[in-house]
């Protein structure tokens, strides 16, 4: 096969490090990578060799099990050397600066870094000082690619497609990096996106990144195919922000009275750890027919081998070309 | 670029004659052909008659070329990194008198450090280093300094820094207690719970990068309040860091009203808008916070229109660390010496102004706010000019700036105007040796 006939329809980045500016092409080629791990981890022998000799560290500077555990198998998976590293028992603790991290594992050659941090822009001023690969795993507010491809892949999974999907993103969009990422990439792939939330909770000139905002659940649910609620953090549930729980949940916590505004078969979607009662009714979160939020999950394991499994090849053949 | 700087030469000085010099005065409103004669420290003679035929015996001749010789620029807002880069930086960006803000370690609320900072100034001689004494004490809005005793060591006015006094009745007793001794005031205009953890102007780009963002709001809400407790108390109010188009209107209309109000903007504000910080470049990130293009364009013309009285470079240095972080984690601020007048003289380059009213802004306007003997070439006064080129093109670049620190929010870019001879009390400081190969 012609590598450069190949790599024009696939991706072809070095890091992955936001949906945005990523063209339909790259999308599917990286959900169509998916697929196959889907498959591959649904057998009772799980294991790969892919990348084997390889070494992924996941650097965590924020607290996360899902998505670093989801990391974490993936790459066993695939057959590679994954350590984790969290804040707590970095030097992070002791003043080391983020660049200085970044160097001190680099020198290790790593080949892929999994980075989360609450500080948006920092995985991309990361990857600028490391000779590996670089996989965003959450920056602040800005984004969170693998999650928003895991939605995706669930998505087009249970509708055989994306395009022309009108879908609901409920809730705190304004510190979302999952919403902002699922904008980007659903906008891309041609879906119909729709903001729901208090206006305390809407970003400002969101709407250029090409989405409706609504304000009531009620009209923005209509004939919805997707409805994602977004986690509510604890702290900004008794704030400025909201006056309080009971509030929220009376007027954007997703229930049935609420569900029935969307299509007859919408689902329903969250990227965890939910807070039942805040911002989903327990009943909803847990209808089999309706919730794939379970299914996300799964997906998230098969998204995150495509992804680790995608960058390691171009790291090669990066390789070659120098 | 290689660069005689002399530093603490105080040789005898005898008569120096600059010959062929397009002079320009904004104080006399003089632009055209001349030259100026300096005896020791001061300005003899200056005007079109003078030749190469004034100079006696033994005078040393300086030619200029047919470049601009103008006042040397007052720089009214100036961060003190340490004394002798930021002079050094000065003297390179033709900036002879410079006034620093209170809030560096220790804050200059004592009449001690007042003078200690002019008597060290003095001594290198690179620049003339004038003082904003800190408005209240350690900077934290509550208490008053010793306007009066401070004034008497130096101190030229009164403000806070980079801190915006948020308690209204502490700034209605600082406009009060300063018009008892006709002091100026200046302040950073910003709402700090508007502003509170943001670290650019709120927005679509804001949105987009997952950034907190600061409401343009913010500015012109603490000026509206300041502006109302000036028309209460009088005195002179002073706003620093102009930088939004409802902050131009406010200001505007208390000038029409009367109130003794001035204010200042800096290069950043009408050369750059908030795309700058696309890529989360934190050199451009800086306190206000850049503004979307249709304020850059207002602050433009509203130095035009007289609104905006003088240009300042707003000077902060960052080291590198400070910088080299995730954007809302690093510093504020960006080094502007070097580059004052370059990027002041895109306005003049773009035919908004004439080249002397841009040269007005960054002398005889901030001299004369400031009550300083400087910003103009009299028979007399203290011979402190600037020669420049104002057409030579040259990059910002880490290689170009004569500060110690680097984070120029210009940094990469291309800039028309070059200094080519500084001289401070008739010294030269600062030389561009490709001005002047043979010296």
């Amino acid at each position: 096969m012609n590598i450069a006939d190949a790599s024009a329809d696939q991706f072809s980045h070095r890091h992955l490090l936001g949906c945005e500016g990523l063209t339909p092409p790259e999308i599917t080629a990286l959900l169509d990578s998916s697929e196959i791990f889907v498959e591959q981890n649904r057998q009772a022998d799980k294991t790969g060799a892919a990348l084997k000799g390889r070494t992924v560290v996941n650097l965590f500077y924020e607290a996360s099990t899902r998505t670093r555990t989801s990391f974490e198998l993936a790459g066993k998976r695939l057959g590679a050397d994954i350590i984790n590293m969290s804040v707590a028992t970095s030097s992070v603790n002791k003043g080391e600066t983020l660049v200085d991290t970044a160097m001190t594992l680099n020198a290790m050659h790593p080949d892929v870094l999994v980075v989360r941090h609450p500080s948006s822009g920092a995985v991309r001023l990361l990857s600028e000082k490391v000779n590996c690969a670089v996989i965003n795993g959450g920056d602040g507010q800005h984004e969170h690619p693998t999650q928003a491809l895991l939605d995706a892949l669930t998505i087009r999974r249970r509708r055989g497609r994306l395009e022309g999907l009108r879908i609901a993103i409920c809730g705190d969009i304004l510190h979302s990096r999952v919403a902002r990422s699922n904008i980007h990439l659903l906008n891309t792939m041609g879906c119909e996106i729709r903001l729901i939330a208090p206006q305390t909770l809407m970003p400002i000139g969101i709407q250029s990144m090409g989405v409706k905002t609504f304000t009531r659940m009620e009209d923005g649910l209509d004939g919805c195919d997707i409805v994602m609620m977004l986690r509510l953090q604890r702290e900004r549930m008794n704030s400025c922000f909201l006056p309080s729980v009971k509030e929220y949940f009376h007027f954007f916590g997703l229930d049935y009275k609420k569900l029935q505004f969307a299509a007859k078969d919408a689902l329903i979607m969250h990227p965890g750890p939910m807070n039942r009662g805040v911002e989903i009714d327990t009943e909803v979160a847990d209808d089999v027919g309706r919730s794939v939020i379970r299914e996300q999950v799964e997906m998230g394991v098969a998204v995150r081998m495509a992804c680790l499994e995608t960058l390691s090849r171009n790291l090669d053949l990066g390789r070659q070309k120098t | 670029m290689t660069v005689i700087m002399p530093t603490g030469d105080k040789k005898n000085l005898g008569k120096t004659v600059y010959i062929n010099a397009r002079l320009i005065d904004p104080a006399s409103g003089y632009d055209g052909p001349g030259g100026v004669i300096t005896t020791a420290e001061t300005i003899q003679s200056v005007g079109p008659d003078i030749t190469a035929s004034s100079a006696s015996d033994g005078t040393e001749i300086v030619d200029c070329n047919g470049l601009c010789l103008c006042p040397g620029l007052v720089d009214f807002r100036v961060q003190l990194g340490s004394l002798d880069g930021t002079c050094r930086a000065a003297a390179s960006g033709g900036i002879t008198s410079l006034v620093t803000l209170p809030d560096m370690d220790p804050v200059i609320d004592d009449p001690s450090i007042v003078e200690f900072i002019a008597r060290r100034a003095r001594k290198l001689g690179l620049a003339k280093v004038y003082v904003f004494g800190a408005a209240t004490k350690a900077l934290k809005g509550e208490h008053l300094n010793e306007y009066g005793l401070l004034n008497e060591a130096g101190a030229l006015g009164f403000s806070d820094g980079l801190h915006s006094i948020q308690n209204a009745q502490v700034m209605r007793q600082i406009l009060s207690y300063a018009a008892t001794f006709d002091l100026l005031v200046a302040c950073h205009p910003e709402n700090a719970e508007l502003a509170a953890n943001g670290v650019a102007t709120a927005g679509e780009l804001t949105t987009r990068l997952g950034l907190t963002g600061i409401p343009i709001e913010a500015e012109v809400i603490h000026i509206d309040r300041d502006l109302r407790i000036l028309e209460m108390t009088g005195g002179r109010l002073h706003i620093n860091n102009v930088s939004t188009i409802q902050s131009v209107l406010a200001i505007k209309a208390a000038k029409q009203k009367g109130l003794n109000i001035t204010c200042d903007t800096a290069p950043p504000y009408f050369a750059l808008n908030d795309g700058a910080i696309n890529g989360y470049r934190t050199f451009a990130k800086l306190s206000p916070p850049l503004r979307p293009e249709p304020h850059r364009e207002a602050i433009i013309q509203a130095i035009k229109d007289g609104t905006i009285d003088i240009i300042t470079s707003d000077h902060t240095p960052r080291d590198e660390e400070s910088k080299r972080l995730p954007f809302s984690e690093a510093a504020v601020g960006g080094v502007g010496l070097n580059t004052l007048l370059p990027v002041s003289l895109d306005l003049y380059h773009n035919g908004v102004m004439e080249l002397i009213d841009v040269i007005a802004l960054l002398t005889h306007a901030p001299a004369r706010l400031l009550n300083l003997d400087a910003g103009q070439l009299t028979v007399g006064r203290p011979a402190d000019m600037v020669l420049f080129d104002p057409d030579r093109g040259w990059k910002v670049s880490e290689n170009t700036l004569y500060s110690k620190s680097k984070n120029s929010p210009f940094d990469g870019r291309p800039v028309q105007g070059q200094v080519m001879l500084t001289i401070v009390d008739g010294r030269p400081v600062f030389k561009n040796e490709k001005a002047f190969p043979s010296s």
